[in-house]
C-alpha cells in the first residue's frame, strides 16, 4: 500500500492570534508551530497503522518553506518513511492542492489523506481540490478507515449523524475526529527522522486565485452580565429585550 | 453579475438554503441548482428569496462528490454564472472546493459577509477557529464561495421563479453508501439559531432529560462538550468545538462546560452566549454574555420554566 499523506504547520491551539503590517499579517513572534493536529492525529496515524498491519509506504507532502521542515521532522519521528516538501510559500489553497497533485500524478498513491481543515485558516480545501486535479473520487470528513485489498470502507459525518461508504482504491479522503488516536514519537524515531529522506522539490507553476488582503480581530466581549441562580425570569427578558434572540 | 447557487434539499427547503438564495440574489441575478425528488412548488418557493431560476437534475438521487462536481459545473455553464454559492455544511465541503478547481475559480471557505465589490471582490471569512476573520480577495473571473449558515437571515422578496428539469451527462459515483446512521427528527446542529449544550458537570447521561426539556421548549437543537462525545453520553454529532463541529447560533446555552480554549473554538461565533456553571472561576465566563454561577441541576428546571412562562405569554 503506498499512502500520500498531506502535513501542513499550524499554530498551536493556546497561541495568541495578533497581527502585524496593518493587520495584513499573522503575528508570528513567540508563536510555536505544531503539525495541523488532524493532519496528525488522524491522517497520519491512521496511515501508519494501516501500512503496519498490511504493508507499505507513507510519504508527507508539505507545501512550505525551510521553515517548516521541523514540523515534516515531527511527522517522520512518528513514522513516515520519507517526505517531500514542494520548496514554496504555501500561496493559496488552489496554489496548494496543484503542487500536491502534481506530485500525486507523478507518484501514483493508493490513498492521499489529509486532515479534514488546518486549524489556523479553517478552509477544509485542499482534499477536494486534489481530488478533483485526480479525477479520483473524495471522502471527506471520515471517522473510521479499514481497507481490504482494493476497497475501502469508511464511516463519515453526515448532517445529523454519519454514514459508511465504501469506496475503491484509488481515492482521496480528509480524516476527522475518531480515525485514529494521538501518537508521541519516542527516542528511537526522533533519531531514525534525522537520516530519513525529506526530499526538497520544485514547485509547478501556478495562477494565484484568492489571497488574503487583510484580517481583523473580532470586536471585544462586553462583560459577562450575572444573574442570580433564582431569577431565571430576570434571564428570560433580557435574552428577549436586550439580547433580542428569542 | 450573474449567480448560480447549489442546495441539497434532501426533500425540504432548509434554513440554510433560503439564506445562500437571499446572499445569492444580493450579487445578482440568481439560478438555483438542485437534485432528487424535492416537490416542484417547494422548489419554485425559492423565487420568494430572490431566485429567478431553478434547475432540477431528477436523475440523481444521492448526493456525492464528483456528480455533483460535474452537476453544478454544467449548470454554471448553463446560466453563465460569474459566482457560485455553496452553503458550507458537510457536504458543500466535499463538493465546492472541487467545483473551484473544475473551474479553476477562487474559492472562498468559510464566507460569513456578502463580498465587497469597491475595490475587487472581497469576501469577510472565518479564520483561527473562529478567533480572526480574514478578507479574501478572489483575483480570477469565476468565484466560489463556501457560506457559513447563520451568516445572514433568509429575505422575503415576494418574487417567483421557473422549475425546469436539469438532467446533464454525470458520469459515475465512485462513492456507494452502504449503511445511515442519522438521528431522528429534531433541529439540525449547524443550522440551528438557538443551541442548548451541556458537559460533564451533568453527571452522566441519564441527565440529559433537563437539556432535552429546555430545547424542546425552545425549538433548540441540542449540543455538548468533548468528553461528553468521547465518553459516549452523547452521540459524536452533537460534538462542538475544535474537534467537533463549529456553530454560530444566536443563542447558545452551556451548562457544566467550563469553557476550555477548544471548546470555545466551536462556538465563539455565536451572537449570545449564557453561561450556567457551580464555579464562578469558570473560564467561559469570560466568553459569556449572562453568567449563572448555580447547580445545573437546578437552574435548567427553573430556567425552562421561565421559557415556558414567556413562550406561553407569546401566544
Amino acid at each position: 500500500m503506498k499512502l500520500l499523506v498531506c502535513i501542513s504547520k499550524a499554530p498551536d491551539t493556546t497561541s495568541k492570534i495578533s497581527f502585524t503590517d496593518g493587520d495584513t499579517k499573522f503575528d508570528e513572534n513567540g508563536v510555536q508551530y505544531i503539525v495541523n493536529p488532524y493532519d496528525e492525529w488522524y491522517a497520519l496515524v491512521r496511515a501508519l497503522e494501516l501500512t503496519e498491519a498490511n504493508g507499505g509506504t507513507v510519504t508527507t507532502i508539505t507545501v512550505g518553506t525551510a521553515a517548516d521542515d521541523p514540523t515534516i521532522r515531527k511527522a517522520l519521528a512518528i513514522g513516515a518513511t520519507d517526505a517531500v516538501r514542494v520548496d514554496a510559500e504555501a500561496k493559496d489553497p488552489y496554489f496548494v492542492a496543484k503542487q500536491i497533485a502534481a506530485y500525486a500524478k507523478a507518484n501514483s498513491f493508493d490513498i492521499v489523506l489529509t486532515g479534514k481543515e488546518t486549524i489556523n485558516y479553517n478552509g477544509a480545501q485542499i482534499g477536494s481540490m486534489v481530488a478533483e486535479m485526480l479525477d479520483q473520487p473524495f471522502v471527506s470528513l471520515a471517522q473510521k478507515l479499514e481497507v481490504s485489498g482494493n476497497t475501502a470502507t469508511l464511516e463519515r459525518d453526515v448532517p445529523g449523524g454519519a454514514e459508511v461508504v465504501e469506496v475503491n482504491t484509488p481515492f482521496v479522503l480528509s480524516a476527522a475526529k475518531g480515525m485514529a488516536e494521538q501518537r508521541i514519537p519516542n527516542m528511537r524515531g526522533i533519531m531514525a527522522a534525522r537520516t530519513k529522506a525529506l526530499n526538497v522539490i520544485p514547485a509547478v507553476e501556478t495562477a494565484e486565485l484568492t489571497s488574503i488582503v487583510s484580517y481583523n480581530m473580532p470586536p471585544a466581549k462586553s462583560e459577562c452580565k450575572y444573574i442570580d441562580a433564582d431569577s431565571m425570569t430576570e434571564l428570560v427578558e433580557l435574552l428577549h429585550n436586550e439580547a433580542k434572540v428569542i | 453579475m450573474s449567480v448560480l447557487v447549489f442546495i441539497d434539499t434532501k426533500g425540504k427547503i432548509s434554513k440554510a438554503a433560503k439564506e445562500a438564495v437571499t446572499y445569492g440574489s444580493k450579487i445578482g441575478a440568481t439560478t438555483v441548482v438542485t437534485f432528487g425528488d424535492a416537490d416542484a412548488a417547494a422548489l419554485a418557493s425559492l423565487g420568494d428569496n430572490g431566485a429567478t431560476k431553478i434547475l432540477v437534475c431528477r436523475s440523481l438521487s444521492e448526493g456525492n462528490d464528483q456528480q455533483l462536481t460535474k452537476l453544478i459545473a454544467a449548470a454554471a455553464n448553463d446560466c453563465g454564472a460569474d459566482v457560485i454559492i455553496v452553503s458550507q455544511d458537510q457536504l458543500g465541503k466535499a463538493v465546492a472546493p472541487r467545483v473551484a478547481a473544475n473551474l479553476e475559480a477562487g474559492h472562498v471557505s468559510g464566507a460569513i459577509a456578502l463580498p465587497d465589490t469597491s475595490n475587487g471582490f472581497v469576501v469577510k471569512t472565518n479564520v483561527f477557529s473562529g478567533k480572526a476573520f480574514a478578507n479574501v480577495s478572489v483575483n480570477s473571473s469565476k468565484k466560489v464561495i463556501s457560506l457559513l449558515p447563520n451568516s445572514l437571515p433568509p429575505e422575503s422578496t415576494g418574487g417567483s421563479a421557473e422549475v425546469a428539469e436539469f438532467n446533464p451527462e454525470l458520469g459515475a459515483a465512485g462513492i456507494t453508501v452502504k449503511e445511515m446512521k442519522t438521528q431522528g427528527e429534531g433541529v439540525l446542529l449547524p443550522e440551528a439559531e438557538l443551541v442548548v449544550s451541556a458537559g460533564r458537570g451533568l453527571k452522566g447521561p441519564e441527565n440529559w432529560g433537563m437539556v432535552e426539556d429546555l430545547a424542546t421548549t425552545l425549538g433548540a437543537a441540542t449540543a455538548c462538550s468533548r468528553p461528553v462525545a468521547d465518553i459516549g453520553w452523547r452521540p459524536h454529532h452533537e460534538h462542538v468545538g475544535q474537534t467537533g463541529i463549529a456553530i454560530r447560533p444566536n443563542l447558545y446555552i452551556a451548562a457544566g462546560i467550563s469553557g476550555a480554549i477548544q471548546h470555545l473554538a466551536g462556538v465563539n461565533g455565536s451572537k449570545t452566549i449564557v453561561v450556567i456553571n457551580t464555579d464562578s472561576e469558570a473560564p467561559f465566563f469570560k466568553a459569556a454574555d449572562y453568567g449563572i454561577v448555580g447547580d445545573a441541576f437546578e437552574v435548567l428546571p427553573k430556567l425552562n420554566e421561565a421559557m415556558k412562562t414567556f413562550k406561553a405569554s407569546q401566544n
